[in-house]
C-alpha cells in the first residue's frame, strides 16, 4: 500500500487568520474595553508592543445543556485507606469533590494575546483627526492596485484559468480539431463495417483525424492570458500637526510626564492613522524653539512661562513651510495653564488671529499636579482665556489631566470620532 | 544485523519513509491489522494550532468560534500552559495523520506507528464508526461545507449566517441520532441531494401558489394527539433533526445549514463514544511497534529509551488526590486494560478464568484484541474487560456523593471481592455518552395552537441543568423556531422540576 508523505510546512499558515479576524469582530466591545483598561496600567511604550488581554469568559460564552448538580458517583482511581462505608469529608483534603468533573466552572476569563497591530488598532479604533476636510490633493502616491484585463505574459500564479480555456476551445472550434466523440464514433463505425471499401475510406478519414488532433493540441501557449494588474496613484491627504508642550519651571516632572505621554500617545495615533502627517514639536520657556522628536521627549529645559512665545513659533513655521491652503493644520498644546500675566493678552490675539483661523482643530491639555483637587477651585489664566474663545465657537477643546490612568480617557475624548464637525474654521 | 532505520534525533523525508515501510511491516504482518491508505503530512507549530481550532479538521467553514479557540490555544501554548500535541489524524480515507516538524526521529516513528496505523485500524473496523461515519466522503463534504456556508454568507449576509450557525452550535450535542437504524451516513449523495433540492425548490418556486384558495381546513384539532405526534415523528431526541424538518419559518439555506452542523455532530459521535478505546489501541499499537523494531535492531537503545520515556509521559495516571488529577487519562486507562487481556490471553491465572473464559488462555492475542477493537465501544469495553487485577492495581474506588447525606460523600465500593463488579460498572456508566448528556427531546407542538414546542429533560439522579446556559441555548432554539419554546425537567415520576419558558427574539429583517 503507498503510504503518501507530503511536506506542508510550505503551505500558507494562518489559515485561522480570518476566523480569529471574525472572533475579534464579534468580541470588539469586550476587547476594546479591556485594551483600554490595559493600557490605563501600562507604559506608553508598551502599548505598541500588543500583549495578552483578559476579556470576561461571559462575553463570548458558546452555552449548551449542562447538567449540574444532584447526587454524583465517581470512580477514582489510587484509594490508598478507605474501606466501604466510610465517609470523606466534603471540604479540605482528601475530599474529592474538587477533582469531580465540571472544573471547566471555574475558568471565569478568557485571555489571549493580540499582536502588535491588532492591539493600537482596537486602541485607535473610533479616533480620527477630527475635520480632515480640506483634502489637498497635493501629494499622490502610487500604491494601489487594480484588475486592468489580461496579458500574454505574466507569473504562473495569475493565470487566468477561465479565459484560457476558453481561448483554446475558441481556436479548436476554429481550426476543427476533431472532438474525442467524433474520433470514437468513427472507430466504433469501423469495427462494425463489413464493406472494405468503405472500411478503406474511414480509416482514411480516422488517420486524418487523429493527424489533425495532433497537429492542434488541446491548449497551445498562445491560448495563455494572464490577469494584469495595474498600480494607480492613489491622492493623499496631508496634515502637519504641531506639538506644543510648556517645559518652564513651573512644570513639575510629573506633569512633564503627562505631557510626555500624551504626546507619544498622539505620535503613536498619527503614525499609525495617516501616511503624510508631518509632526513638528515646539517647547517653549518664555521662549520657544522647534527641537526634533528626541529633544521634545527627553532633553531638559526650564525657565519663565510665555505661551505666545511657542503660539509665535507655530505661526512662522506655517508661514514658511506649511501654506494653509494646502495642509491641515492641526496643533495639540499641553501646559499647566500658568503663563505670566502680560502675556494673556498677546496670547490671545495670536490665537484668535493667526493660529485658529488656519487650524482645523486645536487640542489643548492642561496638566495638574497628581491628587489635583486645588486644581479645579479655580480656573487657570489659560484656562479662562481657552474657554472664552471656545465659547465663542473656536475648533478647541480643552481637557484637564492630573493622574496618569486619565491621559488615555482624555485623549480618547478630545479626539472621538465625530459625527458632525461642529464649528467650523475660517478658511 | 538489520539496518538502524535513523541515526540520533534527525530525519528527512527519506527517514521517514522508511520509518512508515518499517511500521507498516509489523502493523500488516505482526500484528494484522487492516488500515486505511496512508498520508502523512508535515506541518509546523503553528499549522498544527491552526487545525486544533477547527476540531483537527484541514478544511473547515469559517466562523467566529474557531477563532475563538485559536486564540485560546495560542495564548496557552505561548505561556507554555500546554504542549502541542504531537499529532493529529483524521479519520478519512486516506487516513491523513499531521506530523510537527519539530519532533524527533523517534517522535515521528511513535507518531506514525500511533497514529497511521493504531487510531487508522480503529477507524476502519471499529463497529460505530463503520454504522455513523463515511471515511471515504468526508473531506469532499467539509468542503462542500464550507462553500456552502461562505455562500450563503454572500447571499444572505454574514450576520445572518452566523445568527443561524450560532443557534446551531448550541444544540449540536442534540444533533445525534443515537440509534441506528436509518441507513449510514453517505456524504457524497448528501451533499449532490442538497445541490439538487436547492436547484428543485428554485425552478419550482411559483408565486401564484400563494393566491390558490384552500379548501375549507380540516379541523386540525380533531386531530389526536397520538396521531399529532406521530406525523411529527415525536418525541425526537434529535433536536437539529427536528428543528430542520418540522420548523416553520426557517428558509431552505437555514434548514441546510443546520444539517450540515447536524452530519458533523454524527461525525464526531463514535469519537466521543470511543476515547479510551481509540487511545488505547493507538497505544497499544505504537508501543508493539516500537518493541518490534527495537528487537530487531532497528532502532537504538537510546531511541528506544526516548520512546519509552515519551510513552511513560502518555500513560502516566494521578492519583486522585495528585493535583495533576483531572479523571482518568484515556490512554492509561484503555492501554492498561489492553495489555491486560494480553496478559489473560496468555497467561491467565485462576481468576482471570473464572471472570473471563471466553478469552482466558485462548493464546491468539491479536485475534481477540482485533475483535474486541472492532466490537465494543468505552461503555461496553470497560463493563466487560476491567479485569480484578487492574482494579487492585489502579486502587479503584467508588465514591457517592448525595447532597443530601451529611456525614459526607460515602465510599462505595472498592477494589475488594465485594466491590469488583460495582466499581466495574460504576467506571462504565461514567463513559456512556448516553448517559453523560442530558436527556432532552421534544415531546410535543401544538400546532393548532399557539404553536409552542415542549421539551422534557429527564432528570437523572436530581442532576438539572445549568440555569444561565439552558435559558441562552433555548433562547436559540426559539428563535429557529419562531415561536414560544417550553423545557420542563421532569424527573422519573414525571414529577415536574423546573420548567422554562422563552419566547423568540424578533428577527431584524425576514430573508427568505
Amino acid at each position: 500500500m503507498p503510504t503518501h508523505i507530503i511536506d506542508r510546512r510550505l503551505n500558507p499558515g494562518g489559515k485561522s487568520l480570518e476566523n480569529r479576524q471574525r472572533f475579534l469582530r464579534r468580541a470588539k466591545s469586550l476587547v476594546q474595553g479591556a485594551v483600554k483598561k490595559t493600557s490605563q496600567e501600562r507604559d506608553i511604550k508598551d502599548v505598541l508592543e500588543g500583549g495578552e488581554v483578559t476579556i470576561p469568559l461571559d462575553g463570548m460564552h458558546e452555552p449548551r445543556f449542562r447538567r449540574e448538580g444532584g447526587t454524583r458517583d465517581m470512580v477514582l482511581p489510587g484509594n490508598k485507606k478507605f474501606i466501604e462505608g466510610d465517609y470523606l469529608q466534603r471540604s479540605g483534603q482528601g475530599s474529592a469533590k474538587d477533582s469531580g468533573p465540571g472544573e471547566g466552572d471555574s475558568e471565569d476569563a478568557f485571555r489571549f494575546v493580540l499582536s502588535r497591530d491588532e492591539f493600537v488598532d482596537l486602541f485607535l479604533d473610533d479616533l480620527e483627526l477630527p475635520d480632515l476636510a480640506k483634502r489637498k490633493i497635493a501629494q499622490t502616491e502610487s500604491e494601489g492596485i487594480q484588475r486592468a484585463g489580461y496579458t500574454t505574459s505574466g507569473s504562473p500564479a495569475n493565470i487566468s484559468v477561465s479565459r484560457t480555456v476558453q481561448l483554446a476551445l475558441a481556436r479548436r472550434i476554429a481550426l476543427r480539431r476533431p472532438r474525442k466523440s467524433e474520433i470514437e464514433e468513427l472507430e466504433a463505425e469501423i469495427a462494425a463495417c463489413t464493406d472494405e471499401d468503405v472500411r478503406i475510406e474511414l480509416l482514411e478519414k480516422l488517420a486524418k483525424l487523429k493527424a489533425k488532433s495532433k497537429r492542434i493540441p488541446f491548449i497551445d501557449p498562445l491560448d495563455i492570458r494572464y490577469r494584469r494588474y495595474e498600480k494607480v496613484p492613489r491622492p493623499v491627504a496631508q496634515a502637519v500637526m504641531f506639538c506644543l508642550m510648556d517645559v518652564s519651571g513651573s512644570m513639575s516632572e510629573h506633569m512633564k510626564d503627562l505631557a510626555k505621554r500624551f504626546y507619544m500617545l498622539l505620535y503613536v495615533f498619527l503614525k499609525r492613522r495617516y501616511k503624510h502627517v508631518e509632526i513638528v514639536f515646539i517647547r517653549h520657556t518664555d521662549r520657544a524653539e522647534e527641537v526634533d522628536e528626541q529633544t521634545f521627549f527627553y532633553g531638559p529645559a526650564s525657565g519663565g512661562t510665555l505661551v505666545s512665545s511657542a503660539l509665535q513659533a507655530m505661526h512662522e513655521i506655517v508661514r514658511e513651510r506649511f501654506n494653509p491652503s494646502d495642509w491641515n493644520i492641526y496643533a495639540a498644546q499641553a501646559s499647566d495653564g500658568d503663563n505670566s500675566y502680560s502675556d494673556g493678552e498677546l496670547t490671545g490675539m495670536l490665537l484668535t488671529d493667526k493660529i485658529l483661523p488656519v487650524c482645523q482643530f486645536f487640542a489643548y491639555l492642561e496638566v495638574g499636579e497628581s491628587g489635583g483637587s486645588a486644581f479645579d477651585l479655580s480656573d487657570s489664566s489659560l484656562w479662562s482665556l481657552y474657554d472664552r474663545l471656545r465659547n465663542s465657537g473656536a475648533p478647541l477643546s480643552m481637557r484637564k489631566v492630573s493622574e496618569r490612568s486619565e491621559i488615555f480617557p482624555v485623549f480618547h475624548d478630545l479626539f472621538q470620532r465625530r459625527e458632525t464637525t461642529q464649528e467650523k474654521a475660517a478658511p | 544485523m538489520t539496518e538502524r532505520l535513523f541515526e540520533g534525533a534527525d530525519w528527512d523525508f527519506h527517514t521517514l519513509q522508511r520509518i512508515t515501510d518499517a511500521c507498516e511491516e509489523v502493523a500488516l504482518k505482526d500484528l494484522g491489522l487492516d488500515v486505511y491508505p496512508n498520508q502523512i503530512e508535515v506541518i509546523t507549530a503553528e499549522q498544527m494550532l491552526d487545525a486544533y481550532s477547527s476540531v483537527g479538521m484541514p478544511l473547515f467553514y469559517k466562523h467566529w468560534s474557531f477563532g475563538k479557540h485559536f486564540a485560546f490555544h495560542e495564548a496557552s501554548y505561548r505561556k507554555g500552559l500546554m504542549g502541542l500535541a504531537y499529532e493529529i489524524v483524521i479519520n478519512s480515507s486516506p487516513c491523513i495523520s499531521y506530523l510537527m516538524e519539530e519532533n524527533t526521529a523517534t517522535m515521528q516513528t511513535l507518531v506514525i506507528a500511533h497514529a497511521a496505523f493504531g487510531h487508522n485500524h480503529f477507524f476502519k473496523n471499529n463497529y460505530l464508526f463503520k454504522q455513523w461515519t463515511d471515511a471515504d466522503g468526508i473531506l469532499d463534504y467539509l468542503d462542500f461545507a464550507k462553500n456552502y456556508v461562505a455562500t450563503c454568507e454572500e447571499r444572505y449576509g454574514r450576520v445572518e449566517v452566523e445568527r443561524t450557525l450560532d443557534a446551531a452550535h448550541a444544540l449540536m450535542s442534540h444533533g445525534i441520532d443515537r440509534y441506528p437504524g436509518k441507513k449510514k451516513l453517505d456524504l457524497r449523495a448528501e451533499e449532490k441531494r442538497a445541490g439538487r433540492r436547492r436547484q428543485h425548490e428554485e425552478e419550482v418556486f411559483n408565486d401564484l401558489w400563494r393566491t390558490v384558495p384552500k379548501g375549507t381546513a380540516k379541523s386540525r384539532s380533531a386531530l389526536s394527539i397520538e396521531r399529532r405526534r406521530k406525523l411529527l415523528g415525536l418525541p425526537q431526541e434529535n433536536l437539529l433533526y427536528f428543528l430542520e424538518k418540522s420548523a416553520p419559518r426557517l428558509a431552505p439555506w437555514q434548514r441546510e445549514l443546520l444539517r450540515i452542523v447536524r452530519h458533523i455532530a454524527q461525525y464526531f459521535y463514535p469519537q466521543s463514544q470511543t476515547k479510551v478505546m481509540n487511545e488505547g489501541t493507538a497505544t497499544y499499537v505504537h508501543y508493539r511497534i516500537m518493541t518490534q523494531l527495537h528487537q530487531q535492531g532497528r532502532i537504538t537503545d537510546g531511541n528506544f529509551l526516548e520512546f519509552l520515556g515519551s510513552h511513560t509521559n502518555v500513560v502516566f495516571q494521578p492519583e486522585f488526590d495528585d493535583p495533576r488529577f483531572s479523571g482518568f487519562n484515556p490512554y492509561a486507562l484503555g492501554f492498561a486494560v489492553m495489555q491486560d487481556i494480553e496478559r489473560i490471553v496468555t497467561r491467565p491465572e485462576d481468576e482471570d478464568c473464572e471472570w473471563f473464559p471466553d478469552i482466558a488462555g485462548k493464546n491468539d492475542v491479536m485475534g481477540v484484541l482485533r475483535d474486541v477493537w472492532a466490537n465494543y465501544r468505552d461503555e461496553s469495553f470497560i463493563a466487560q474487560f476491567l479485569s480484578p487485577k487492574l482494579m487492585r492495581h489502579f486502587r479503584m474506588f467508588h465514591l457517592h456523593d448525595d447532597p443530601e447525606e451529611r456525614a459526607g460523600i460515602r465510599v462505595d465500593a472498592i477494589h475488594d471481592e465485594r466491590g469488583f463488579r460495582r466499581v466495574r460498572r460504576e467506571l462504565a456508566r461514567q463513559h456512556d455518552v448516553g448517559y453523560i448528556d442530558a436527556n432532552i427531546e421534544v415531546v410535543d407542538v401544538d400546532l393548532s395552537g399557539d404553536r409552542r414546542l415542549i421539551l422534557h429533560h429527564h432528570v437523572i439522579k436530581g442532576s438539572q441543568l445549568n440555569e444561565t446556559d439552558a435559558k441562552r441555548v433555548l433562547q436559540h432554539l426559539a428563535d429557529l423556531w419562531t415561536y414560544d419554546v417550553a423545557l420542563i425537567e421532569v424527573d422519573a415520576n414525571d414529577k415536574v422540576l423546573r420548567e422554562y419558558v422563552v419566547s423568540p427574539r424578533p428577527i431584524p429583517a425576514a430573508v427568505a
